[in-house]
């Protein structure tokens, strides 16, 4: 375990986090959700877990950024906070 | 001083996630948007999996996955030579089931929007004092 | 609002970072979590079932009825969607497109219909031309990510990968072909009911082949029983039953993961969609 990584990667991690609930665009909070799953899984194959990393990488940074762009398709990007 | 700095290296890990935990908490509780809310239950849950999953890992140890391959091994197995699988077991059934709630909420925000043509909290309110 | 959140975030951060001081220092093998149990599933696994994968070991067998009833939860999320947003009321405006100019007409009369041939074609309203570049990665691309998927679900036993992955990724490669063709190209060739058939397949392959340990003499779930069945390779009946019920999971995690994708992108119409 490389510590230097796992510092990076857990401070991009919470700025992703912090990004993705206050940028006023759903799509955008979509796109940065992605991001962070993605994050969250590298942290993860740091620790180890390869098969919590590998569930992670497909399902979400994939799946459900396709379910929460498919759901702002059906609603609004629009969001006052 | 140095003892402050050891205590540091040592827990400092369990401290972001805290940090990322009360981030969710946070959207969860003062944000206006039902998707906001939801991507903040998300990054709680996810937050709470990078938890149980740190627990399991070990300094020096390698992947859960024995090494000699499929049924032929004699080696004697060392536990300390492997991180310990079972928060990995929990956590992994945790992430499909949360992506398949996850999809469930999407389909409730959809239906929410067909009906009041609005996803923030306030004007929902509203709407729904009027009907 | 906003401040009492604030407030009420910083106490429960703070009662927990204070909590922090009682945990074991990170990573350290000495931690009450490695020491009791986890020792006896890392020592005895290779010799109890012969599968080197520790996590899909303990997944699909020592924890088999929970990951059953995980399953289900899976199906019952795609039930869930099913039953909020399908809407089977036909539209009442109708779209048509003549193929020659890519004019589209607009008919507001539901008993004014065309007939849809080599001039003129069904539309619906959100229909977008897709992109010829996008449809011909998509096409090159979509059978090996399914080729990968299958791969992922054969090798569980051996390396990262199981149902759930495997089942996500083939869900993925379906979602994908919808996104780069359209929502119709794909329920055209996996329609409604062969998805549906195959999640509910999913959940009954996994009970059956509990319930085949049941009849073959063991209790529910266990594997050992079905030595019988496989006489050419009885010592690895384990290795086995895992695998088919991680095909049972994947097949009922991929189909549920479409179905949700379907139900929420046409808000249950099923006609057009990103």
């Amino acid at each position: 375990m490389l510590w230097p990584i796992d510092l990076i990667v857990l401070t991009f991690v919470i700025f992703c986090a912090i990004a993705a609930i206050t940028v006023r665009d759903l799509l955008g909070t979509a796109i940065l959700f992605s991001a962070y799953s993605f994050l969250m899984c590298l942290l993860w194959a740091v620790m180890g877990a390869v098969d919590v990393a590998f569930t992670e990488a497909s399902v979400g940074a994939g799946v459900s950024t396709v379910f929460l762009v498919a759901a702002v398709f059906r609603t609004s990007r629009r969001t006052k906070d | 001083m140095n003892e402050f700095l050891a205590l540091i290296v040592a827990k400092y890990n369990f401290w972001l996630y805290i940090i990322l935990m009360m981030i969710g908490l946070y959207a969860m509780i003062a944000k206006n948007n039902l998707m906001k809310k939801l991507v903040g239950m998300n990054i709680f849950q996810t937050a709470i999996i990078l938890f149980y999953v740190s627990i399991g890992y070990k300094h020096g140890a390698t992947l859960p996955i024995i090494q000699g391959g499929h049924g032929t091994h004699d080696a004697v197995i060392h536990a300390a030579d492997y991180i310990n699988p079972l928060p990995h077991v929990l956590m992994l059934t945790a992430i499909v089931v949360s992506v398949a709630t996850f999809g469930v909420a999407m389909a409730l925000c959809v239906k929410i929007y067909q009906r009041y043509q609005t996803l923030e909290e306030d004007e929902l309110r509203i709407r729904l004092s009027e009907k | 609002m906003k401040f009492l959140g604030l407030v009420i975030v910083c106490l429960t951060g703070g009662l927990l970072l204070y909590g922090t001081m009682d945990l074991p220092n990170w990573g350290d093998p000495a931690s009450p979590a490695s020491t009791h149990l986890s020792d006896y599933y890392i020592e005895h696994i290779v010799e109890e079932t012969q599968v080197p994968n520790l996590v899909t070991a303990v997944l699909a067998d020592y924890r088999g009825y929970d990951t059953m009833f995980e399953t289900a939860v899976v199906f019952c999320a795609g039930l869930a969607c099913f039953l909020l947003l399908r809407d089977f009321r036909p539209g009442k405006d109708r779209y048509y497109r003549h193929i020659p100019t890519g004019v589209m007409l607009h008919f507001k009369n539901p008993d004014t219909r065309m007939i849809p041939g080599n001039e003129f074609e069904h539309m619906d309203k959100d229909w977008v031309p897709s992109d010829i570049i996008i449809k011909t990665v998509c096409r090159i691309l979509i059978p090996f990510i399914q080729i990968y998927a299958l791969y992922v679900v054969a090798h569980g036993d051996f390396s990262p990968g199981g149902g759930f992955q495997g089942g996500v990724i083939f869900g993925s490669s379906l979602i994908l072909m919808a996104i780069s063709y359209n929502l119709k190209t794909l329920l055209k060739r996996v329609t409604e009911k062969f998805l549906s058939m195959f999640a509910a397949t999913g959940v009954l392959i996994y009970v059956g082949l509990g319930v085949l340990a049941m009849i073959m003499g063991g209790q529910f779930l266990d594997y050992g029983m079905l030595a019988p069945l496989v006489p050419w390779d009885p010592g690895h009946i384990r290795a086995l039953g895992m695998l088919g019920v991680e095909i049972g999971v994947g097949i009922a995690v991929m189909s549920v993961m479409v179905i949700i994708y379907v139900n929420i992108v046409s808000e249950g119409r099923h006609d057009e969609g990103l």
